[in-house]
């Protein structure tokens, strides 16, 4: 009786359940597929994944892609986790009036639109390009400089500092620590799940980035993996097979930190609201 | 109580006198520094150019001439329109169905919560780009819903998901939503987790149908947590790009175009207009605050 009552709920959360899912069975599917079985509709795993990623690796540089996604978003984590849990922890630890003012100044960057910001960057990277060549327009540090340092990581850090254990600063000073070390030395170490955490979140922002690197990269060899799939996605005569293999390999790395710290993720999403 | 603390801890002068007040401030340094450089200063930079015309050297002033543009610029009234649209249509959607869903997944009795739970966050797993032109795909005439639908005798011809102005807004807003919606549950399953199941009890005691139970009490205290998600999902919507751009490319005609979207047209793909190209952005600067004031307004009157 009491699990006839559930049964409409059980059929609402499968089909909303099949819904998220079909797409991911549907990509997998199709890498396997050669590219009329797909447009044919064919469900079924086939036996043309080499040959799509064949296809793949010789019409697209997909190594030189994945290599510049993952130089930029490697980058991008350990400056933001860095900056960002300094200040998070300057913002809570040494607590002032002052301080508390510029803090709320800086959340107000949340409600930057980036499309808002997008010309005069562009602008001032284009400025940089005569100056310092290293990062001008077309360069890694271009994508990374504007995008590593933003108000949701630094509110995030502060947050989780409420939870920071003070007495342990004391305990430092007393032991000869400088301000910097008690920093590196027992707060680091003591927030390594919030550090995780936040890695996970900056990572996988940083890994999907699509309009800032469509504005700034403009030679073939420095596309990122979304720049690689957009091109691939917006060919007249697509080969399905091969697009579809381009995406679950894209996907991979953020799929596998998803379900191996899946609670990080959750905890690094939902830890900054509370 | 914490302030009583403060003053009897004997640690609390040495500790001032170790630690001259601009230790604080070389903390939050580069931080703020970096803020300033990459959000604040392009924003100063963006309102100044939203008075200036022309390319290159030949930029200059020409005052208000831009904001007049805008209000008779039908291509921006278009972007504005749908976006107002995706806005009014998908957000509230997304944001029930994720209520919806995380009150049926908090049941201590249900089974298999770890999998449904999973399984409709995955979506969050793929990047906006990659989703967006496996949509592309799924949705084309030809493609797997089409074919899908005319097995089950659902429709009788294939539906222009991408092709026809209507339906092309559609497929956006599914596709937003199939990406978004476990995004915004795992937010009201954690407030869930937080509530007191004893509430739930007397309310049962008082003879509260789950109905009831649900507005009485779980839609105030989550409230905050409501408002938090509809203000992030209102500017992300306005900033909506990366899935207009892979799925439609605006089209057909302008039918899906979204204002973040004209911003990077004007500036990158027609003739370059920075100054109204800037003057377009600030628009969006414009409705953002005026959302999020309306939403925190909203929220408050309701208490």
């Amino acid at each position: 009786m009491k699990a006839l009552k559930r049964s409409p709920i059980y059929i609402f959360l499968i089909i909303a359940a099949a819904i998220s899912i079909f797409p991911f069975l549907w990509i997998v599917a199709s890498a396997t597929n050669a590219s009329v079985d797909v447009s044919n509709g064919r469900l079924l795993p086939g036996a043309e994944l080499l040959n799509n990623f064949r296809n793949l690796t010789e019409q697209v540089e997909l190594g030189q892609a994945l290599w510049n996604s993952a130089k930029i978003s490697v980058t991008t984590t350990v400056l933001a986790l860095l900056i960002a849990s300094l200040a998070g922890y300057g913002f809570e630890i040494y607590r002032s009036k002052a301080k508390d003012i510029v803090f709320s100044i800086m959340l107000l960057s949340m409600m930057i639109p980036f499309a808002a910001i997008m010309v005069p960057l562009f602008q001032m990277f284009a400025k940089f390009s005569g100056v310092l060549p290293v990062i001008g327009i077309d360069t890694v540090a271009s994508v990374i400089l504007p995008t590593f340092t933003t108000a949701f990581l630094i509110f995030y850090f502060r947050q989780s500092s409420k939870m920071f254990p003070k007495e342990m600063l004391e305990a430092g000073r007393i032991d000869g620590l400088t301000e910097l070390g008690l920093f590196f030395r027992i707060y680091v170490p003591t927030m390594r799940t919030s550090y995780a955490a936040g890695a996970i979140i900056t990572f996988m922002s940083s890994w999907n980035n699509y309009l800032w690197p469509l504005v700034v990269l403009q030679s073939p060899e420095k596309r990122t993996i979304p720049l690689l799939i957009s091109n691939l996605g917006s060919s007249y005569t697509p080969d399905y097979g091969m697009i579809m293999t381009a995406i679950v390999i894209s996907t991979l790395p953020t799929a596998l930190v998803f379900f191996l710290m899946q609670k990080h993720f959750v905890a690094g999403m939902v830890g900054s609201v509370k | 109580m914490k302030q009583a603390a403060a003053t009897n801890n004997n640690l609390q002068p040495r500790r001032n006198r170790l630690q001259p007040t601009w230790t604080g401030w070389l903390f939050i340094s580069i931080a703020v520094i970096m803020i300033c450089a990459f959000y604040f200063y392009p924003m100063i930079q963006a309102l100044l150019l939203s008075f200036k015309t022309g390319t290159g050297a030949n930029i200059h002033y020409t005052g208000l001439d831009n904001y007049k543009r805008l209000f008779t610029d039908t291509v921006f009234l278009t972007a504005l329109k749908n976006t107002f649209l995706y806005l009014i249509v998908q957000v509230p959607i997304m944001i029930v169905l994720a209520l919806f869903i995380s009150v049926l997944l908090n049941d201590s009795k249900l089974r298999f919560k770890g999998f449904f739970r999973t399984a409709i966050f995955l979506p969050c797993v793929t990047s906006l780009v990659a989703y967006s032109v496996v949509f592309k795909y799924l949705f084309g005439g030809d493609g797997l819903v089409n074919k899908l639908f005319m097995n089950l005798h659902l429709i009788s011809e294939p539906i222009q998901w991408i092709t026809d102005p209507f339906w092309a807004k559609i497929t956006i807003i599914i596709a937003i939503t199939w990406r978004w919606t476990g995004y915004n549950m795992i937010f009201y399953l954690s407030a869930l987790q937080n509530i007191d199941s004893s509430i739930y009890e007397a309310a049962r005691i008082d003879g509260a149908s789950p109905i009831r139970q649900f507005f009485t009490i779980t839609i105030p205290l989550l409230k905050p947590i409501i408002l938090f998600t509809s203000i992030t999902s209102t500017i992300g919507t306005l900033q909506l790009f990366d899935e207009v751009v892979n799925i439609t490319k605006g089209g057909p005609g302008n039918a899906t175009l979204s204002i973040s979207q004209y911003i990077y047209n004007l500036s990158f793909k027609y003739t370059p207009d920075f100054g109204y190209a800037a003057t377009v952005s600030y628009s969006i600067v414009v409705l953002i605050v005026l959302l999020s004031i309306i939403q925190f307004k909203a929220a408050g009157d309701k208490k």
